[in-house]
């Protein structure tokens, strides 16, 4: 999937996501020449096809975790299937150690246990490749939809 | 008419779809760098005994010390990790790899079924839309496996085993994820109504060109519980026009006895308990036959 700005004949680049409500993932287009700005919008079906390839609309933006695909699609995964360290994926990005206030931890704490060790290593990873470090329900927040973590 | 550029001739952004798929091939490229041989079991027909002449090979072959990584590649109907006698505890996991479950004489394993709520729950994904549904669940189930050969942590093996689910268009798919596998092993009873299917998947296997091709001919006779006498179940010339149409060899016979099965099912492979059992014994010799093959194999 490209997209063409027709005016300047040229491919337009991925700028943001967001995640509006009803299931809706938007996906933000811009041409570099003209500014022109596009949305695609995708219903949570036209989502699930291409999530389901294990890819993300407009790329990734921290490296895919291990089994993504089957810890974030299975319907009933058994709670004690996972025991997760912190190590990240991509150990040459490391910044320094990121810290959890006791709101994010809290909100952490709803997120099912199947997934919720690697839905802690992504927002992990989320904030040491931008140089956060403190993780807060607002920073959260903003990862789920820069990352379009749909239903995590 | 308005003339449009095609997809190839649009430049690059770096975010399509493509660049993200050849990453998927990259990670598994590189996970599977450490395996020096990869097997796949599959069969035309169900319930052949595919798991069973799997999770026994695996286990005579660890005892014979190499070290033997087991894939359960049926994730709706999971049973190599019981088989294998994997314990159900968590499994380790970081940003690099999932550690495989510990089954028997040392094997590695991983199967769907480590991740279920219970022995009996049926796979179900999330899905926006049931109703749909069934447009995405192969699709699930074909990613669930790149996943297991990817993104667990198998370390350096001697032989991945892959135990497939029925079906030719099963065998098929492993074999483009997999396409140039060390060997491929078909299970099959020595059945009239097993031969078209054997057949096709016989054929399917041939033109990809696999290098080595076995045809594991199972229940091929009755063993008798008490004193191991060995009965034709099915008639030895379904037996032979069976092997001949396919076309493959058969690298082994074993016959049904039913103590192999109970002790498989609850996670003792004959091979190491009982190996001079009638049908432990046709599986220690199609390892040792596997075995010849891995210390050539390089890595
Ligand atoms: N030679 C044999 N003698 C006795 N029992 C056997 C033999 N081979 C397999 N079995 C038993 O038959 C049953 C079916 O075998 P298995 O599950 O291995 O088949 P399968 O081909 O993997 O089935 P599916 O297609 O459902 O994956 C199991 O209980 C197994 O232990
Ligand atoms: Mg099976
Ligand atoms: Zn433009």
């Amino acid at each position: 999937m490209k997209f063409l700005c027709l005016a300047c004949d040229q491919a337009m680049e991925f700028a943001e996501r967001q995640l509006p409500g009803d299931g809706t993932l938007a996906a933000v287009f811009g041409c570099p020449t003209c500014g022109r700005e596009i949305a695609m919008l995708a219903n949570p079906m036209e989502t699930q096809l291409v999530s389901s390839l294990g890819i993300k609309v407009g790329g990734r933006e921290v490296p895919e975790q291990p089994l993504e695909l089957v810890r974030s699609s299975l319907a009933e995964g058994r709670p004690d299937a996972f025991l997760d360290d912190s190590a990240p994926a991509n150990p040459s990005a490391v910044q320094g150690p990121v810290t959890w206030s006791d709101d994010a931890v809290q909100r952490l704490s709803h997120v099912p246990t199947f997934v919720r060790g690697m839905v802690k290593r992504i927002y992990t990873d989320y904030a040491r490749e931008r140089g956060i470090e403190r993780i807060t329900p607002e920073i959260m927040d903003t990862a789920r939809t820069d990352l379009g973590l749909e239903g995590m | 008419m308005r003339r449009f550029r095609t997809y190839n001739q649009v430049e690059e952004t770096g975010q399509e779809l493509p660049a993200q798929v050849a990453a998927q091939q990259e990670r598994l490229k590189d996970r599977l760098a450490s395996v020096r041989s990869i097997w796949l079991v599959g069969s035309g027909k169900g319930g052949v005994g595919k798991s069973a002449v799997t999770a026994n090979l695996a286990a005579a072959l660890a005892a014979r010390s190499f070290s033997v990584g087991g894939l359960d590649g049926d994730v709706n109907g999971p049973s190599l990790a019981r088989m294998l006698g994997a314990e159900r505890g968590p499994l380790r996991s970081d940003g690099v790899g999932v550690a495989p479950a510990a089954g028997v004489a040392g094997t590695r394993v991983m199967s769907m079924d480590l991740l279920l709520g219970s022995a009996d729950a049926p796979l179900r994904w999330r899905e926006p839309d049931a109703a749909a549904g069934f447009i995405w669940q192969s699709t699930l189930e074909a990613g669930a496996v790149r996943e297991f050969l990817s993104d667990v942590a198998w370390g350096t093996l001697d032989i991945l085993l892959i135990d497939l689910p029925p079906g030719t268009d099963k065998l098929s798919r492993a074999l483009q994820l997999i396409p140039e596998p060390a060997g491929v092993l078909l299970v099959t009873t020595p059945s009239e109504a097993a031969r078209a299917a054997v057949a096709r998947s016989a054929r399917l296997v041939r033109e990809a060109g696999v290098r080595r091709a076995g045809l594991i001919v199972n229940m091929a006779g009755h063993a008798c519980s008490s004193c191991g006498h060995v009965d034709a179940l099915f008639a030895a010339a379904a037996d032979h026009r069976l092997v001949q149409e396919s076309g493959m060899e058969a690298w082994a016979r074993i016959p049904f006895h039913a103590g192999f099965a109970t002790a498989t099912d609850a996670g003792r492979p004959p091979v190491l308990d009982d190996p001079n059992g009638p049908a432990a014994a046709a599986l220690l010799a199609l390892a040792d036959r596997v075995a010849s093959t891995l210390d050539t194999e390089p890595l």
